[in-house]
């Protein structure tokens, strides 16, 4: 096997906060294991807080308190030390240069009152090694081929569309053809018909300088779109991982089997079952699997033991009882649906 | 409420510091109601004696217990500090809400009522105020007469809070409830700025009390009813300073700053706890 | 036939920069629909955003006056309801959901409060057990029961629990028409579907006309009778749902369609890695 660009192992990151002495502590990452092969899309797919934010905050060594890491390691390839053996100074090298960003909201990385020329000479210049007029040469052809015109480096944020902030975010998190990005929801604020072509251009973009990258995002159809493998995220946990098309066709998961079943798609009229119980409270979460209080399949083992993240002879990773129990026998079919205990849904 | 104070107490240092420090002044108040003499009578001791056991801040030249008097007239001057603060919240409560929630043409008039008062210079409309009542003026009327003047920096702050509180989805959700304008802004909106008006009325305690030692030092009060300002202003009729009677003036000025030092040690430590996400974060959420 | 709602050349305006270069900046552009009374249906208008759909939400709503056009519900033009009376009058029928579960409930109140005064003002309930019992009808029908609700506060309820919180809310003035603002898009995916399948009930078994304000045009496809398309304020396409959103005509709508992602892409991105 290839090196992986990004390995993750046993990852624990919770956010630990005391008001008054009431001591609190949200396991937001419990335990994720996960690696990231080289040019590939790895995506996390999840709802609102279940650790995927969380997850990337601590990838991209972007924790402040009182989320903390208590454990495991994260390991970029191309450092040779775990990433939290780095001081700030060391950081800050690797930042834009091997290990980028693109946020959900541009006016993250854009500065509101400096013109994007600015942003990229604060972000970029010091990390590439190049004289100021070489330095915007690159820029300038890096612009051309996310086809934005370089006369945008003189306006300000502000007087750009949202697609368009979006898409200087993505050329700003590129111009340094890093190695690793990590895209957190770029697309969500975005409407339909520029999400399209900014997902496009991420993709393109991957493609061409060839790096990895982490796409977090809750919408489905976007991991649909652009990741090439996918891990499923529910209460701090990873629960299910695979390729993206294999999820789809064949979700294992109880859970991600009722996500990939309720999206509604124009030319579907088949009603859709809604799952019922919400997401746990992760300051309390329920004994054994965490999707147990749900689940359809749930047993007396899942209620007392929380299951491992088990590797299928497929090479798919799923953490469940029910189908890790019976991996053989199961039948593998395309139609999404069809097995009698989830009509129970 | 008494957990709140109690972890307070506990985890905050400023807290802590403020109310001890109140909590000092508080008692010489409440010991006030004990004085062996009449406050307002004057030659029941002999005059001029410095601290001592039997007197322990000493007695003044009008043959006064400093002590016995710096009681009563922290009283005074503190129960008119509260007057006004409460008065003076009042009135911004009414006018910033409903500034804020009616908006349009009575948003317009209110908050022009309002920079028009920002404006007006204080000290020398409380002068003319005072030659204008003269005999009249008692502390009750000068109370009202500050409080008319002290709500319009607060009344803008509510406002603001209570602008963006109107556009909130859970406002629309209280009107198709079927909810009054009076329930909205007395239920819904009033819980949010009240603990930010906690802390400015501390503040304004100490706004008033400050003006009204200024004021009496120069004798615009009416000099009859002891408070720390006339207290200071006697003191300065008789040359205290410079007759050598240096507790007469020392006395107040100190319980005064103890008192002003105590109340905005507690306001400042209410600012993290008047943050509604901390608030939500003790709720549990 | 009785019309419940007939919004006829509604344009709504807004003045757009200071003192000088002040520009006129149209949110809402001659927007005319009707829905029937004795047809409960849902109404969805799709649109971007900027498109209007919130501002029109809210004319609808009576919480924002138009600057043209008028709105009549059940024949009378709403703009014309002065007194509190005649509000009042008008919330009982019309009724809101909102998009953010979390922000519609006053994080500081318990979330029964509202129920209770819905009761109260709506449903005539002047007794504490009257209210209690027209709230917990309520929360029944909507899947939940008083006894999960009271005396909790918003933090204390999931997101999908708060969004039928509110619909039970709107449901005990036994209104005819609800007006949702995108109800669903700031809720889970797992919870979703319970709220959009709810309003299905709503029109079936309760007969509620629904005007259900979504940029989602897949749920919108999934649960409307008809859909409005709004661009920049304008209509450019009204019709039955789905003709308009399998085949669409107005340049677009086909714009809209197209963009969607769709799960079928799988295959094609994927082919290669």
């Amino acid at each position: 096997m290839e090196e992986a660009a990004l390995s993750v192992q046993n990852l624990r990151a919770y956010y630990v906060t005391g008001h008054f002495g009431m001591q609190r502590e949200v396991r937001a990452v419990d335990d994720v294991s996960l690696s990231v092969r080289k040019n590939e899309i790895y995506g996390i797919a999840g709802e609102s807080s279940c650790g995927k934010s969380t997850f990337i905050k601590t990838v991209a060594a972007a924790i402040r308190p009182p989320l903390r890491v208590l454990g495991g390691s994260i390991k970029y390839s191309f450092l040779d030390r775990d990433l939290y053996d780095l001081d700030e100074r060391k950081l800050a090298d690797i930042r834009w240069n091997h290990l980028s960003f693109i946020p959900q909201g541009s006016m993250n990385v854009l500065n509101p009152v400096r013109r994007i020329r600015e942003s990229f000479q604060d972000f970029a210049f010091p990390h590439m090694g190049l004289g100021r007029s070489e330095f915007f040469d690159v820029v300038n052809r890096h612009l051309e081929r996310l086809q934005l015109s370089p006369s945008i480096l003189s306006a300000f944020p502000h007087e750009l569309s949202g697609g368009m902030r979006q898409r200087v975010a993505i050329a700003l998190a590129t111009v340094c053809r890093p190695e690793f990005i990590i895209a957190d929801e770029p697309t969500t604020a975005l409407d339909v018909v520029v999400q399209k072509d900014v997902l496009a251009l991420i993709l393109e973009t991957q493609r061409e300088i060839g790096s990895s990258m982490i796409f977090v995002t809750h919408d489905l159809t976007v991991h649909a779109n652009i990741s090439n493998r996918l891990g499923i995220m529910y209460a701090g946990r990873l629960i299910e991982e695979g390729p993206t098309r294999e999820i789809f066709h064949d979700p294992l998961h109880p859970y991600s089997r009722h996500l990939v079943a309720s999206l509604p798609r124009i030319g579907d009229l088949t009603p859709k079952i809604a799952l019922t119980g919400a997401p746990p409270n992760l300051a309390q979460p329920p004994s054994g699997c965490r999707f147990h209080p749900r689940c359809p399949l749930a047993t007396d083992l899942c209620r007392q033991a929380s299951p491992e993240l088990t590797t299928l002879s497929s090479g798919r990773r799923v953490a469940c009882y029910a189908v890790a129990s019976a991996p053989a026998t199961r039948p593998m079919t395309n139609d999404r649906m069809t097995n009698d205990k989830f009509k129970s849904f | 409420m008494l957990k709140v104070l109690r972890d307070l107490f506990r985890h905050n240092r400023e807290f802590a510091a403020g109310s001890i420090l109140v909590l000092i002044v508080l008692g010489i108040v409440v010991a006030s109601f004990f004085s062996p003499y009449p406050p307002l009578d004057s030659y029941v001791v002999p005059p001029d004696i410095p601290p001592s056991w039997d007197h322990l801040l000493g007695t003044n030249s009008r043959g006064q217990d400093v002590f016995w008097q710096v009681a009563v007239a922290m009283r005074n001057s503190l129960l008119f500090g509260i007057s006004v603060a409460l008065i003076s919240r009042v009135i911004a409560l009414v006018i910033g809400l409903v500034s804020g929630y009616v908006g349009g043409m009575v948003d317009r008039v209110l908050m022009s009522i309002n920079d028009t008062f920002v404006v007006i210079p204080l000290f020398p409309i409380l002068t003319l105020f005072y030659f204008m009542m003269h005999d009249h003026m008692s502390w009750v009327v000068l109370a009202v007469a500050m409080a008319s003047l002290g709500w319009p920096y607060d009344a803008r702050l509510i406002r603001s809070i209570a602008l963006s509180l109107r556009n909130r989805e859970f406002t629309t959700q209280s009107i198709f409830s079927g909810m009054s304008t009076r329930q909205i802004l007395m239920e819904e909106h009033l819980p949010y700025v009240l603990p930010i008006v906690f802390s400015t009325t501390l503040n304004n305690i100490n706004w008033s009390i400050g003006l009204e030692v200024t004021l009496s030092v120069i004798g615009l009060t009416n000099i009859e009813t002891p408070t720390i300002g006339t207290m200071i202003y006697w003191a300065n009729q008789h040359t205290a300073m410079v007759a050598g009677i240096w507790w007469w003036v020392l006395a107040p000025v100190a319980t005064v700053i103890m008192m002003f030092i105590g109340l905005f040690l507690l306001s400042v430590s209410m600012n993290e706890f008047i943050d509604p996400r901390t608030r939500l974060a003790r709720m549990g959420a | 036939m009785s019309t419940l709602l007939s919004v006829d050349n509604l344009t709504k305006s807004f003045a757009r920069g200071g003192i000088f270069g002040r520009t006129e900046f149209v949110a809402v552009d001659h927007v005319s629909f009707s829905l029937e009374s004795a047809t409960p249906e849902i109404f969805a208008i799709i649109g971007e955003s900027g498109s209007g759909k919130t501002t029109l939400a809210r004319m609808v709503l009576n919480t924002m006056s138009p600057s043209s056009g008028v709105i009549r519900f059940q024949g009378t033009d709403i703009s014309r309801l002065r007194t509190g009376r005649d509000r009042l009058q008008f919330m009982r029928k019309v009724q809101p959901i909102f998009q953010n579960p979390s922000e519609a409930f006053n994080p500081l109140k318990r979330v029964d409060r509202y129920l209770f005064a819905s009761a109260y003002h709506f449903a005539g309930c002047r007794s504490r057990d009257g209210r209690e019992i027209a709230a917990d009808e309520a929360l029944k029908k909507v899947g939940l029961s008083l006894a999960e609700v009271k005396g909790r506060f918003p933090h204390e309820l999931s997101g999908g629990q708060l969004q039928r919180t509110a619909i039970a809310r709107a449901l005990i003035s036994s209104p005819a028409l609800i007006v949702a603002d995108e109800p669903v898009s700031m809720v889970d995916a797992s919870l979703r579907m319970s709220i959009v399948n709810l309003f299905k009930t709503l029109r079936d078994e309760l007969k509620v006309s629904i005007v259900y304000i979504t940029h989602d045009l897949a749920t919108a496809y999934y649960i409307s009778d008809r859909v409005l398309i709004l661009q920049k304020g304008k209509v450019v396409e009204m019709g039955s749902a789905r003709q308009v959103l399998s085949e669409p005509h107005h340049p677009y709508t086909v714009r809209l369609r197209e963009s969607i992602l769709s799960l079928d892409d799988v295959e094609r991105v994927h082919t290669s890695g």
